[in-house]
């Protein structure tokens, strides 16, 4: 017995170290993800039963009245779409002028969220679609509002997602109005980001809109992180300390999109005459 | 250890995966530190009931179970929980016996020792860890037992686990 547990202590010791050093442990773990699926499904159930039961035995006056709230939005959105075409459209022109072929669109999939609890110290969520579906470590997961996070594991039928506000997730951003670049950190509390390393008397104030860089390759640029709540200086502190409140609903969504990165958008400006009309931009 | 030889493996099983299930379960973000230990407690169970069956190797298979489950550290649990069947072998003829509601307070201590490595390891890997949910965790969990114990026991009974 006692030799059982050292050999189970020094096989459980390596396999962490391996595991956070290395990635050779990927394959091991979607393997045992599959063989969890059900449980984890299982977990599912009551949540879908629920949204099953509000489905199926609403009202016909609830629905004629959502219907109604949905044509309404639907062409508010149409109309914002149609000048979003047009500024799409813009955009590639003065692109195509510049000479720099970055793409505004990526392809998304839809992915639902299995609300299964997962360890209570670190912001993890799984989604219902996997590697068979084409997902890859390290995408990035945005909702309507903004950025989400990013895959960090992924089985047959199902992956794991890091929000950006688990407290090991550090996201570059930028300040939309200033373009001061960031690093926008988890604090690991639901609602809060934490910029880092901004320096006294950079000019950054509550309400500011913080976007995703593109820079370090993993997100794509001008995706909304979140606004500025509140900016404390405080003069015996060598850096200012910013909260940002982030944009996307982490905690409440059901629904989230993958996102696919477009060739290009990896890509950072290199070549220094792109600069200029990319600031003026 | 193989569930197929001897009577009755599949109704542990069975009651492996209902505590896997419960683990998963979508709760309530203020209640998440109150959630049971429910796969350490069915672990501990059995360990005491038939320990010839369900031991360290049973214990490291749920753990790495866990691990995925959480997203976790791989071996994370594992570790914690061989740990827990190892103490929970050599202490079952003792903690057998007990009345109930003191079988209760070795499971609140079985919950600490199961708790010390998994806030240790999450703590050296830089997450920020409640430690509120060090006591929460296993005071729920010894209050469960005297109630989970019963239903176990029962279900030992009814299809005669040996």
């Amino acid at each position: 017995m006692t030799l059982r547990l050292w050999v189970a202590v020094v096989l459980c010791i390596g396999l962490m170290m391996t595991d956070h050093r290395h990635q050779h442990l990927a394959d091991i773990r979607s393997a045992i993800a599959t063989v969890m699926y059900p449980v984890q499904r299982a977990a599912h159930l009551p949540v879908e039963i629920y949204a099953w039961a509000q489905e199926n035995l609403a009202s016909r006056s609830d629905l004629i009245k959502i219907n109604a709230e949905l044509r309404r939005n639907e062409l508010l959105v149409e109309a914002r779409l149609e000048k979003y075409r047009e500024l799409q459209a813009e955009n590639r022109r003065l692109r195509r002028l510049l000479d720099s072929s970055t793409k505004v669109d990526d392809r998304v999939l839809i992915a639902e969220l299995l609300s299964v609890d997962m360890d209570p110290f670190s912001r993890r969520i799984l989604l219902n679609k996997g590697s068979s579906d084409g997902v890859v470590d390290g995408q990035s997961l945005i909702d309507a509002n903004g950025i989400m996070g990013q895959i960090v594991h992924t089985s047959a039928a199902t992956s794991t997602a890091l929000l950006i506000t688990d407290p090991s997730h550090a996201l570059p951003a930028q300040v939309n109005r200033t373009g001061l670049r960031c690093i926008a950190v988890g604090t690991g509390s639901a609602d809060t980001l934490e910029l880092k390393h901004i320096p006294l008397n950079e000019d950054v104030r509550a309400g500011d809109l913080i976007v995703t860089s593109g820079l370090g390759g993993r997100f794509q640029p001008g995706y909304p992180v979140g606004r500025v709540l509140s900016v404390e200086r405080d003069s015996a502190q060598s850096f200012a300390k910013v909260r940002v409140k982030p944009a996307a609903a982490l905690e409440r969504n059901r629904e989230v999109l993958l996102v696919w990165p477009g060739d290009d958008n990896r890509r950072l400006p290199a070549r220094p005459e792109d600069k200029k009309p990319k600031a003026a931009l | 250890m193989s569930f197929a030889r001897e009577h009755g493996g599949w109704v542990i099983l069975a009651s492996f995966v209902v505590a896997l299930i419960l683990t998963a379960l979508k709760l309530p973000e203020w209640a998440r530190i109150w959630r049971p230990g429910w796969v350490t407690l069915v672990l501990v169970y059995w360990c005491m009931a038939v320990p010839h069956r369900v031991g360290i190797v049973v214990a490291v298979a749920l753990g790495l179970g866990l691990d995925v489950m959480n997203g976790t550290l791989f071996g994370q649990h594992a570790l914690a929980l061989s740990i827990v069947a190892f103490t929970t072998h050599k202490l079952h003829r003792r903690v057998r016996v007990l009345p109930l509601w003191q079988q209760g307070v070795s499971i609140f201590l079985l919950m600490l020792v199961y708790q010390s490595p998994i806030l240790w390891i999450t703590g050296i890997q830089g997450t920020p860890v409640d430690v509120k949910a060090f006591w929460t965790m296993p005071l729920t969990s010894m209050l469960l037992w005297p109630w989970l114990f019963v239903v176990l026991r029962d279900m030992r009974r009814k299809y005669s686990v040996t």
